[in-house]
């Protein structure tokens, strides 16, 4: 078989186990009827006010943002370092000009206060 | 004993070839034999880990621990785990359904996908799999989605900052984690985690990447929620995080989840900076066995011994500190590695 192939077999087999679990537990546990309380939302003992689905600090979003430039750029750098002791120095002086670039961008991130936790 | 379960799946494949099934066949049989084995192990191993970290934290705060259930209270765990096996399973009526019922059942898969390519000893990975450590990498960073899934989906205040939280601490901690493992690949020339074993013949990598190290060690700590990094729930503040509205099995399933990342998580660094299972006298596996045990005690001191740290410096600790450490570290890595083909080694 192909590892694409064992793999996907070890997902389905994967995905069985915490069907499994769920079912086991639907056997085993206690189902008395719960109470209307019982299902509320827990909040250390009192009602909830208002929507729990609401809008979120824009912090998180930048956070995401700088993210998604760095994990982009670890799809690059990856392929770049199984092969860098074949590619010699041109790649390694390639390679420090982009990491350059990315730290000018992290910088610029920094100093506009993207990076800062209010 | 080296070769003991490398034998055994040979006999039975060829036992099974004998028989007349087609070979496809004889290997999916193996196939789910290894994955049954797996995830015996890997429940059976979060029992006696809850157990230990237990102990553990009780030795460092000098309590006793658990002591009542068996010697040394060692069959405290079985029964926690009976106890969860029969609790009631609540779903809040305001949930969203589904992704409240899907969330805990998605991280429990993606842990346990991890072990399809770790080595557990010598030729004895599920997929051999080329891209290995880039396979583990981009799973692992999957499990955001489970805790997002799993605060969103309560609608409860709490789990939606806890999942807000952990999304935040782990998107950001995972550059470092990702940069980190770099100089290993770099230095192997392979992201088969089998062969980056076998390119520590000579040296363990700790040796020549202790910073890579350090940052990996720390990063997977966050990645993990562990402590001192367990800002998304931190009990005395938003209950539980994400799990606040999780009973029983569902909560259940989280739980061995964190501890199966735990296990990957501490078995990925013994693969990578320890050398796999290269050691004298034992067997590979029982070596692995040792290392990976090891670096999870050193995780749960880790965690009993430093107070929670603040989530303003949690994220600025990454993002000012380990990322531009990271990046320095794989700039020293390919001067040396220029160096020293310079020099003729």
């Amino acid at each position: 078989m192909s590892d694409q192939a064992t793999l996907g077999i070890f997902l389905l087999l994967t995905l069985a186990f915490p069907v499994g679990a769920m079912v086991a537990a639907r056997l085993f546990r206690a189902k008395p009827r719960p109470s209307q309380e019982k299902l509320l939302p827990y909040e250390c003992g009192v009602d909830t006010k208002g929507p729990s689905w609401m809008r979120y600090r824009v912090n998180y979003f930048l956070y995401a943002l700088v993210f998604l430039a760095f994990d982009v750029e670890t799809i690059f750098l990856f392929p770049w370092a199984v092969k860098f002791q074949q590619l010699g120095l041109f790649a390694f002086i390639e390679m420090i000009i982009f990491i350059a670039i990315l730290l000018v961008g992290l910088w610029y991130a920094w100093k506009e206060g993207a990076l800062k936790w209010y | 004993m080296e070769h003991l379960f490398t034998n055994i799946a040979q006999i039975l494949t060829s036992w099974m070839v004998s028989l007349g099934l087609p070979p496809i066949w004889a290997d999916l049989i193996l196939l789910i034999g290894q994955w049954t084995i797996i995830v015996v192990i890997v429940t059976l191993n979060v029992i006696v880990l809850v157990w230990l970290e237990r102990k553990i934290s009780g030795f460092i705060q000098e309590r006793l621990g658990p002591n009542r259930l068996g010697p040394f209270g060692a069959f405290q765990t079985i029964a926690d785990a009976m106890k969860l096996l029969t609790k009631e399973d609540i779903i809040p009526s305001q949930a969203d359904r589904w992704i409240f019922m899907t969330a805990p059942m998605l991280f429990i898969v993606i842990a346990v996908m991890l072990y399809a390519v770790l080595p557990l000893g010598q030729g004895m990975e599920v997929v051999d799999l080329n891209v290995g450590l880039f396979y583990f990498i981009s799973l692992g960073s999957l499990s955001t989605i489970c805790l997002l899934m799993a605060g969103w989906g309560s609608n409860n205040k709490w789990s939606l900052l806890g999942a807000m939280r952990s999304v935040a601490q782990m998107i950001s901690y995972e550059i470092p984690l990702a940069f980190s493992l770099l100089g290993v690949v770099m230095l192997a020339g392979s992201l088969n985690l089998s062969e980056i074993v076998t390119a520590q013949n000579r040296y363990w990598f700790i040796l020549l990447q202790p910073v890579a190290f350090l940052t990996y060690f720390i990063a997977a700590t966050a990645e993990l929620n562990r402590g001192p990094f367990d800002m998304p729930e931190a009990e005395q503040e938003l209950t539980a995080g994400a799990y606040t509205e999780y009973t029983g099995m569902r909560w259940a399933l989280f739980f061995l989840a964190e501890y199966t990342n735990l296990v990957a998580v501490s078995a990925l660094a013994a693969t990578l900076f320890f050398g796999g299972g290269q050691g004298p006298w034992l067997p590979s596996w029982l070596w692995i066995i040792i290392k990976t045990y090891l670096i999870m005690l050193v995780f749960m001191w880790m965690k009993w011994t430093f107070p929670r740290i603040r989530m303003d410096h949690l994220m600025s600790f990454s993002w000012k500190v380990l990322i531009p450490v990271s990046l320095a570290n794989i700039l020293i890595t390919g001067l040396g590695i220029e160096f020293f083909r310079g020099m003729g080694w």
